[in-house]
């Protein structure tokens, strides 16, 4: 296969509304400072690729339609793609796809996201739940994890605190971040003290409904040759998928355990050895993790092997996994959990590990950061998304 | 139906919004194995259906999940069991019921995977009481509605007295 790289991040400063733009116009900006990061035009990209979760989120049927132009897609390849939380970066697996085959040099991963436009996300995603069988009960993405969280607590014998541990570290490194839409730090006595929306999830373990537009683009080996191109490369990739019955993750004979993600660990494994990774904590510089609610990043730091299983609290209150701290930093960015537009979530974890090992993020740079990883989790903890990436292409040692 | 008009922002300025509703209506074929289950619980019974290694599927599905082959056997399952997760929720959402309210995913005794209901009967007004009352490991039963509506709010779990 052939090599692939990235060589643009954009994204814009994300808020809860924006009434500058219309969607298109917000796509459109997400594509501008991706195509203007890498230093090239519309007309250098071959193929485009179009992240966008449910389309009643944006109140468009086919929201690729309407966007198509604002992409500067016409005339060329395009596809959307939907994979839940893991859209943003399942779109980017489809572009490295197209360029690791050798069909393309040039393909550009670009969308936006505006959810607080519904009104009611949480009504929207209650929709993904069976007709038969589940609709009755009023399940939604916040109760999903809820009952994830409860049974993480039950079998590590962890507690909220620990959850709050996630937030202020996430909050305190979106601080740093001037395109996170969450950016005030806050203390472990101020999350205990949220409310409560479904325990033991509380308003400070969970993220805001984001707006703004992200993108990047992704080159071949020979392109980025042939123009003195130093991209971030993509060294591994990695996806799993895992039941659609949250009922078959409990019990005796189940798979695996909702209180886990070993669906997202197995995920990990295959993107790890295509990279040669065999040491995670020691040869991983930074992660960059899909986690919308703070107990979510305590079994994705355990999924990517930084932290043994019920052991990433005990890492947490040792001052591990954050900026300054000894280790891999744990969403250095801030995370899902700072900043969370639907859509485009995942190409935002790609692009800020892709930055990350290029020395090139600003104040949350981590020191002489390597190697990064990144992922996303999309459904119900359904669809699992990873990626290694490498300023070079020299052995991971 | 849509209902549609145009506003000028608040602060006068020249963005204007247009506001829609969806409302779409839906009439879902169920199917016949989940048809069955939901007439069992018209007759006070929980239906799984039996894997081709053993496992009973609850509710009733046609084809496993791990295997991709189809079940067989249909199960009854016993209408107690223990609460394997749970969350009570106090956050209103739109379109949603209004809280509080408890759900808990249920292992019902010979059954292999857990069912999902409301948890009902219980006060959910003091958070602590409440969680403790449906934590993991909690005994309840299934409690059926008296006048079945073919669906599945026509059960729900509710907590065993404590002896």
């Amino acid at each position: 296969m052939i090599n692939v790289g990235i060589i643009g991040f954009g994204q814009s400063r994300f808020q809860t509304k924006r009434t500058d733009v219309t969607f298109p116009e917000l796509v459109k900006e997400g594509a501008d400072l991706a195509l203007a990061d890498a230093g090239i035009t519309i007309k250098d990209v071959d193929a485009v690729v179009y992240p966008l979760a449910p389309d009643a989120l944006i109140g468009v049927g086919n929201g690729e339609r309407w966007v198509i132009d604002a992409l500067g897609a016409t005339g060329k390849p395009f596809m959307r793609v939907n994979n839940g939380g893991a859209t943003g970066m399942s779109a980017v697996l489809t572009a490295w796809t197209h360029v690791a085959s050798g069909l393309f040099d040039v393909v550009l991963v670009a969308g936006a996201d505006r959810v607080s436009e519904s009104g009611s996300a949480q009504s929207v995603l209650n929709k993904m739940w069976d007709v038969g069988y589940e609709r009755t009960i009023p399940l939604n993405t916040i109760t999903m994890l809820a009952l994830s969280a409860q049974r993480y607590m039950h079998l590590y014998d962890s507690d909220e605190t620990d959850m709050a541990l996630v937030t202020v570290k996430n909050r305190k490194h979106a601080s740093l971040n001037p395109y996170a839409h969450l950016r005030t730090p806050i203390t472990v006595e101020e999350v205990l003290a949220s409310r409560t929306l479904a325990w033991p999830i509380k308003l400070g373990d969970a993220c805001p409904a984001s707006t703004g537009a992200a993108g990047v683009v992704l080159v071949s080996e020979r392109y980025a040759q042939r123009n003195n191109l130093k991209p971030a490369w993509i060294r591994g990739i990695g996806q799993n998928s895992e039941t659609y019955w949250m009922g078959a993750r409990v019990g005796a004979k189940s798979q695996g355990d909702h209180a886990d993600a070993d669906a997202l660990a197995h995920a990990f494994d295959i993107a790890y050895k295509q990279a040669g990774i065999t040491d995670p904590v020691n040869q991983i510089d930074v992660a960059e993790i899909y986690a919308p609610f703070s107990s979510v990043e305590l079994h994705v730091i355990e999924a990517a092997h930084l932290a043994k299983k019920g052991k990433s609290p005990e890492g947490l209150r040792n001052g591990k996994f954050t900026l300054g701290g000894s280790g891999p930093v744990v969403n250095p960015s801030g995370g899902t959990q700072c900043t969370n537009p639907i859509a485009v979530t995942g190409t935002i974890r790609v692009g800020e590990a892709a930055n990350q090992v290029l020395g090139r993020t600003g104040a949350h740079q981590v020191p002489n950061a390597r190697v990064a990883i990144a992922s996303a989790i999309g459904g119900d903890h359904q669809f699992y998304s990873t990626m290694v990436l490498c300023s070079d292409l020299e052995e991971i040692s | 139906m849509t209902t549609n008009k145009n506003a000028s922002a608040k602060d006068g300025s020249s963005e204007r919004f247009y506001e829609q509703t969806w409302d779409l209506q839906y009439k879902h074929a169920l199917g016949r194995t989940v048809s069955r289950f939901l007439d069992g619980l018209a007759e006070g019974k929980i239906w799984g259906r039996r894997t081709t290694d053993g496992r009973v599927l609850v509710p009733a599905r046609s084809y496993d999940d791990l295997t991709h082959e189809e079940t067989g056997e249909w199960v009854e399952v016993a209408n107690n069991g223990v609460i394997e997760m749970s969350t009570v929720v106090y956050e209103a959402f739109n379109g949603l019921p209004k809280p509080p309210y408890a759900l808990a995913y249920v292992m019902l005794e010979g059954a292999d995977t857990a069912l999902v209901g409301y948890v009902k009967g219980l006060d959910l007004s003091v958070q602590s009481v409440a969680i403790e009352a449906v934590k993991i490991g909690s005994r309840v039963h299934v409690c059926f509605a008296k006048t079945p509506t073919g669906t599945a709010a026509d059960y729900w779990f509710e907590l065993d007295a404590t002896s």
